[in-house]
């Protein structure tokens, strides 16, 4: 589903982000990215979602290169992903129900079967009954429960949340993970970067750890392969 | 298909949203185009209706002959026949004696004419002529005035001269005129697209971050721009509309006095139409330099 070799991303000012960064995340997969702030998760996040290209390597989504993504096909790329933000991006003069609409007003869906289906969305993130409310009103844990909304709305395969625990208190960030984990059951892949690594019911999750730009699999560590 | 005409009309009253969220600044805007078109469209109508006023009037376009005082009734059937022959126009016969009727009439003259031991009038043909440009009156004037028996031939050729000059300097100025407002309706719907943009940063980064072309961001704003325009033009035709009412009644007064009757002419339904038109197509170039130059800043 998501494959990266080699990646290495070397900021203008010479600062290296990410050093010969490979790993594998196969379909229906739920992956936790760590290490500390600094670490490269964000760099990653953005390599990911073709916000920016790597200096050298390449990720494959889908078997797509996105090194070798022309530049008006990245917005048909990007529908494919549902993408949660570190900062949230949420529009504050929109209502919830409008904020979760823009994804496939994007993409163009008939209005009646939009509206059901962002419904649908918010019901699912627990947020039922908000659709009128504005964003300014929710909590935190709300608010990021809106995000998830936003980003599932037009049913991503994969899932990537860039800090989504981020400020969160321990309740309402397990209320998220708990959601993330719902959505993986049904066959979504989940990447989640995080700087703590979350207590989590269940399986152990496979974890992927950056430090100072390089990777390390923890689970396959664990496992005793190199 | 569907799916595209649903996008366009969502873009439509995206556009029609975001003028109608600040109405007083769309108000201002609006204004500041239409008065922007005014002036232009005020000034190309104005040169219509002198056209139109001098081209209906009579004895501006008009070749009198004189004929010698003492010419026989031949010479009048020889003139006329080689007027015909001449395919100049159509005529007008004017005897000597209707021509002192005329006279009489006027206010004053009857004592003058009254007085006159004889009638000091001659025979004339009055010719208006088919083809109206100056060079051709006058090569026509030349010719009647070449033939036997006739005294003078009047044509007010250096009125029509001038006024010809006045005409054409008129569209210059007009069209000048044209050029620079329509550079000022570009430049501000550039501006307004520009503000519209920075309040809505927000969104736009969003939207193009979740998978929207640029095409779906550009969109809203070209509508905005072609709104704003075709909205500003019909304002302009509403201006200039009651602007040429009011002038109409002393307009009609003062060309009574000079004998004419002339009406003032206002916009007519193709004239508005063309005005939204030209403002629409002016709204969306200044709304799309203004989205290309933003979009490529932030790509």
């Amino acid at each position: 589903m998501i494959s990266a070799s080699e990646l290495t991303k070397r900021y203008p000012e010479g600062r290296e982000a990410l050093r010969d960064v490979s790993f594998e995340i196969t379909a229906g997969e739920m992956v936790f990215l760590t290490g500390h702030s600094g670490a490269g998760k964000s760099t990653l996040f953005k390599l990911l979602a073709a916000i920016e290209r790597p200096t050298s390597g390449h990720v494959l989504i889908n078997g797509q290169n996105l090194a070798a993504l022309r530049r008006n096909a990245v917005p048909y790329l990007r529908r494919k992903l549902g993408l949660i933000f570190q900062d949230r991006k949420l529009l504050f003069d929109r209502t919830v129900l409008d904020n979760v609409l823009l994804p496939l007003a994007i993409v163009g869906h008939p209005v009646r079967e939009a509206r059901r289906r962002a419904l649908a969305a918010l019901a699912k993130v627990g947020l039922p009954d908000r659709e009128n409310t504005l964003p300014i009103a929710l909590s935190g844990g709300e608010q990021q429960r809106l995000a998830i909304a936003r980003a599932v709305v037009n049913r991503p395969a994969i899932l990537l949340a860039d800090e989504p625990t981020a400020n969160l208190d321990a309740d309402s960030a397990a209320e998220i993970l708990a959601i993330f984990r719902a959505f993986q059951q049904v066959g979504v892949t989940v990447c989640v970067a995080t700087h703590d690594l979350p207590v989590l019911s269940g399986p152990p999750p496979r974890v992927l750890r950056l430090h100072k730009g390089e990777m390390r699999d923890l689970s396959a560590a664990a496992a005793g392969t190199p | 298909m569907k799916a595209w005409i649903g996008q366009h009309l969502t873009a439509l009253r995206d556009a029609l949203r975001r003028l109608l969220a600040a109405p007083l600044n769309s108000l201002l805007s609006l204004l500041v185009i239409g008065v922007a078109l005014t002036l232009p469209t005020a000034g190309w109508l104005c040169l219509d209706n002198l056209r139109q006023a001098t081209g209906d009037s009579p004895g501006v376009q008009q070749i009198s002959i004189f004929m010698t005082l003492d010419v026989g009734k031949s010479a009048l059937s020889d003139l006329e026949s080689r007027l015909k022959d001449a395919r100049a126009g159509s005529w007008r016969f004017v005897s000597r004696e209707e021509a002192l009727k005329h006279l009489q009439a006027s206010e004053g003259m009857a004592e003058i004419v009254a007085s006159l031991p004889k009638n000091p009038l001659p025979d004339a043909f009055i010719v208006t002529p088919d083809d109206t440009r100056p060079e051709a009156l006058e090569s026509l004037a030349r010719t009647f005035a070449a033939w036997p028996d006739v005294a003078h031939v009047q044509l007010d050729s250096a009125w029509v001269r001038r006024l010809d000059a006045l005409l054409r300097l008129g569209k210059l100025v007009v069209m000048l005129l044209g050029i620079l407002f329509a550079g000022a309706l570009v430049t501000i719907t550039f501006n307004t697209i520009r503000l519209q943009i920075l309040a809505q940063a927000a969104e736009i980064e969003l939207a193009k971050l979740i998978g929207a072309t640029d095409a779906w961001i550009q969109r809203p704003l070209h509508y905005f721009g072609v709104l704003q325009g075709v909205l500003g033009g019909l304002c302009a035709a509403l201006l200039v509309t009651v602007g040429f009412h009011l002038l109409r009644a002393p307009v009609g007064e003062l060309a009574q006095l000079y004998g004419a009757n002339f009406v003032l002419q206002g916009l007519s339904p193709l004239d508005i139409t063309a005005l939204a038109v030209v403002g629409g197509g002016l709204g969306w170039l200044g709304a799309s330099i203004s989205a290309a130059m933003y979009l490529r800043r932030v790509a």
